[in-house]
């Protein structure tokens, strides 16, 4: 039968993906505690690595994973110490495979860059045997490396058989015991009986079979060679033979093969090759660590434009069907109160309409669930980052990961990965000091990097903290007027003046390093940041340390809005941009700098925007101390929004403008309302944005 | 009583072989939608017509253009309307029982794009020859010639044909402060 594997292959990729994000990461705790448990979960990672490629004739594939597969053999049984140039090796590995994967699964063939990576392995493993010889002279030359090998040996000799006759066996004329004797021709044979089912001697019947056996058979033979002896019985019995091998026979036996194979191949090899070259390899492979990660990076963009699936736990499936379940029936109770109606069940129908509604939200909410996931997902991709960063550096770095498993909206996820790897990076070249430095300042410990994630309120906020040296604001503030980017002598507060280092050209490094400073980058993370509707706020004590915090909405298609009336208009402003509102009647507005409206609030003063100016909405001029003024925060600016009337707040479906219209400045999409029309959500960045340059636009028309 | 059944069946039958004979004779040609505005009649062929609703008071869009009326909200999808009275420049555009809203569409690339557009009244349903659409006299007239495809004579009276990819396009429509929102 003829099955197109290639339909197979989506799964592949995206399990042996998952699979080197596992050994990535268990390579990394090898680092630390060198448990077996972790050597046998990256062994059964690239396992199932190979297993997958060979049958879907990835060869290549299968052929590299199987030289690693040989060294974790041996790191498993003890014979290989776990060095830090192994786990390099390893992690190395782990990157070319994914190079290798990323290719296929693109539909490009593999380059050859795996070969080199294979000769250092076999250069390895050939160097162990050599020692292995040394250290036991009395083992056999001709296989220094398959112990695996007589393992197997050893384990395929035990077989357990159990013989379950039916009870008619004895009047079909075949004897159990005849062919017991056959079994012990084949080996050592244990027998034991099973009597439970022999009934009392008063209802025994004679020529009935009540006894089954469990046997053991210590034999060389082959599975088919044991059932061969049950063959004339094997209708009439229920037989099991199972290998006392811990795995199943044929794993273990292709891997003795394969490994028989290997052997040849290194000996041969070992015998042009010397063992002083694991040196150099190690050099090599520190010098190839910052092209690998441009490489990945190309390669993330990549991807993530072709991942379109999503792993769903059931339990969260089983919610949902459980609440299909619910509508379906409130929806048929619904009917029926609808076929024969009068007045009498008024109440059950009311009844009935707030179930429905209660069943509509939460099946709303599991649907967006569905679509959450543990922020651990970005998370792990950071200690293997900071390990080979500091490690290039020079510098001791301690990684400290909390809240991995909350959970944000999966294109939130996609989307925010880059930008945290670039803080992080940042961290690490710029945030944490040199040794040198933090023994001159007389820090204490090592430098520590903690990135955190929790919801608040219907946001997830991501922070990523570092103990190192700080931004100093004077320098930042220098380096601005430098740039053009302030005047001289301008008194602007603190945080602002560390906001700037997140500003398009805008880079305090000394140095460029391949690592970051080139001034690309902070403003980027900013800008997608922005763009997924979320902000960033830095604060930084001199000599102490500084903390990004990120705070990004949970989900881009759901939006908690507040609902506000202006003329006739109804616009929804997201709820977490409001601060506060106050009834303009209450408060006295004051004009500053020319004719421009401000609320003073304490010590700031905050510009008023009018939406009937700003918006052209053509009505009649209402009266000034009517209605009331929302005062909304984006991206650390303050606007007060001149509102007639504030409306309920409801959870809103964001629905595109764009899709068949032009995006507008200040309007970041649409919803549809619950009497079917159609209301503007208030893009409250792009408004304050807007208002500021219109206000310059009329200034300088002034003038 | 069922002579009288048989007799209706009769006449129906009749009646629907005439319609088919009528649909034979209008198969040639290509069918197009005409519509009503501002006196004048208008069509567009009817394939790109989506659907057609009542007037009703679309959302207001921000700082638009006055020919466009805002949005609406088709099934949940959110669909600008603009009136064409407006766009062509015509006096006096009045809102009535009969002003209807003619969902169009336009490819623009692999995109498709609706567009709600305010007429006066739906006229007709039409077939006619493309090869004898004449060409538009570009004759000062109040309506920008790149929005007119042609002129189609139909029962002694002159439709003017629309086109449909520069009337909808997004290029053409004039719209303040569509700079990025974000950023």
């Amino acid at each position: 039968m003829e099955i197109d594997l290639s339909q197979f292959h989506a799964v592949f990729f995206e399990e042996s993906f998952e699979g080197l994000d596992v050994m990535e990461q268990e390579l990394l705790n090898l680092e630390e505690d060198t448990d077996l448990e972790n050597v046998n979960t990256i062994f059964r990672a690239a396992h199932s690595i190979k297993g997958g490629s060979a049958t879907f004739g990835f060869n290549q594939v299968a052929e590299f994973t199987h030289v690693m597969e040989t060294l974790l053999d041996e790191m498993r049984e003890g014979k290989r110490e776990i060095t830090r140039e192994i786990i390099d090796l390893l992690l190395k590995s782990v990157d070319c495979l994914r190079g290798m994967l990323n290719k296929l699964q693109d539909g490009d063939d593999v380059n050859n860059d795996y070969v080199e990576l294979v000769d250092y392995f076999n250069q390895l493993l050939s160097n162990e045997s050599s020692d292995d010889k040394q250290n036991t002279p009395n083992q056999n030359s001709e296989e220094p490396l398959s112990v695996s090998n007589k393992d197997d040996d050893n384990s395929n000799g035990g077989y357990s058989i159990k013989f379950v006759p039916e009870n008619y066996i004895l009047q079909t004329g075949n004897e159990p015991v005849r062919m017991f004797k056959e079994l012990e021709g084949l080996g050592t044979l244990t027998v034991k009986a099973d009597l439970t089912k022999v009934p009392n001697f008063v209802e025994l019947d004679p020529e009935l079979c009540f006894v089954s056996w469990d046997m053991q058979l210590d034999s060389q033979e082959s599975e088919a060679d044991i059932r061969a002896v049950f063959e004339w019985v094997d209708d009439d019995c229920l037989l099991e033979v199972k290998q006392l091998n811990n795995s199943s026979s044929n794993e273990s036996e292709k891997t003795s093969d394969n490994a028989k194979a290997t052997v040849s191949e290194i000996n041969s090899e070992a015998s042009t090759q010397t063992k002083a070259q694991t040196e150099p390899l190690v050099a090599d492979s520190k010098k190839l660590v910052p092209i690998k990660k441009e490489k990945e990076a190309v390669k993330s963009t990549n991807k993530s434009t072709s991942s379109a699936s999503i792993r769903v736990g059931i339990d969260k499936v089983d919610t949902l069907i459980d609440l299909v379940g619910e509508l379906v029936i409130t929806q048929s109770m619904l009917g029926e109160l609808g076929e024969n109606f009068d007045v009498s069940k008024l109440e059950q129908l009311v009844a009935g309409l707030r179930e429905l509604e209660s069943n509509t939200r939460e099946l709303q909410e599991s649907v967006m669930r569905i679509r959450m996931l543990p922020i651990g997902f970005v998370f792990n991709r950071m200690p293997r980052m900071v390990r080979d960063l500091s490690a290039q550096l020079g510098k001791n770095i301690d990684l400290i990961i909390k809240g991995e498993d909350t959970e944000l909206d999966k294109t939130v996820m996609e989307q925010i990965g880059d930008p945290l790897t670039h803080l992080v990076r940042n961290a690490i070249d710029h945030g944490i000091e040199s040794n040198q430095q933090r023994a001159d300042n007389n820090k204490q410990g090592v430098g520590k990097i903690t990135l955190d994630a929790y919801h608040q309120g219907g946001n997830i906020i991501i922070e990523i903290e570092d103990n190192g040296g700080g931004i100093n604001p004077d320098i930042i503030y220098a380096k601005a007027v430098e740039k053009g980017l302030i005047e001289e002598g301008v008194e602007i507060p603190e945080e602002q003046i560390i906001g700037l280092i997140m500003e398009p050209g805008f880079s305090t490094a000394e140095v460029v390093s391949d690592v970051s400073g080139r001034g690309v980058g902070l403003d980027v993370v900013k800008r997608n940041i922005n763009n997924l509707g979320g902000s960033v706020d830095i604060s930084s004590v001199v000599g102490r340390g500084t903390k990004f915090t990120i705070r990004l909405p949970l989900t881009l298609a759901i939006l908690d809005g507040q609902l506000i009336r202006c003329a006739n208009e109804i616009y929804v402003i997201p709820l977490a941009s409001i601060v506060e509102s106050i009834p303009l009647a209450g408060i006295k507005l004051t004009k500053i700098a020319g004719n421009m409206p401000v609320y003073k609030n304490g010590n700031e003063y905050i510009p008023i925007v009018d939406l009937r100016d700003e918006f052209d909405i053509k009505t009649e001029k209402q009266s000034t101390n009517e209605g009331l003024i929302a005062i909304v925060e984006g991206e650390n600016r303050k606007i007060a929004i001149k509102i007639d009337e504030l409306l309920g707040q409801q959870q809103v479906v964001i629905k595109s403008l764009e899709s068949h219209y032009k995006c507008i400045q200040g309007v970041s999409g649409a919803t549809i309302l619950g009497d079917g029309r159609v209301s503007l959500i208030l893009d409250i960045v792009g408004l304050s944005r807007r208002s500021a340059d219109r206000a310059t636009a009329v200034r300088e028309k002034v003038a | 009583m069922s002579s009288e059944l048989h007799d209706i069946l009769q006449e129906q039958s009749e009646n629907i072989s005439s319609i088919n004979r009528e649909a034979e004779e209008e198969s040639k040609g290509t069918q197009f939608l005409s519509f009503d505005v501002g006196g004048e009649e208008f069509a567009v062929n009817i394939l790109s017509v989506q659907e057609i609703r009542g007037w009703d008071n679309p959302t207001f869009l921000p700082n638009a253009p006055v020919y466009i009326k805002g949005v609406l909200n088709l099934r949940g999808t959110i669909v600008p309307v603009m009136d064409l009275r407006n766009r062509f420049s015509f006096k006096n555009a009045q809102y009535s029982d009969t002003t209807v809203v003619v969902i169009l569409k336009t490819k623009n690339g692999e995109k498709e794009r609706l567009m709600g557009c305010v007429v006066d009244g739906v006229s007709d349903v039409f077939n006619f020859q493309e090869s004898n659409i004449s060409e538009v006299p570009d004759y000062g007239s109040g309506i920008d010639s790149r929005f007119t495809a042609g002129v189609m004579t139909v029962d002694d009276h002159a439709v003017t044909l629309l086109e449909l990819s520069n009337l909808l396009s997004l290029d053409l429509i004039k719209h303040p402060y569509t700079g990025a929102s974000h950023g």
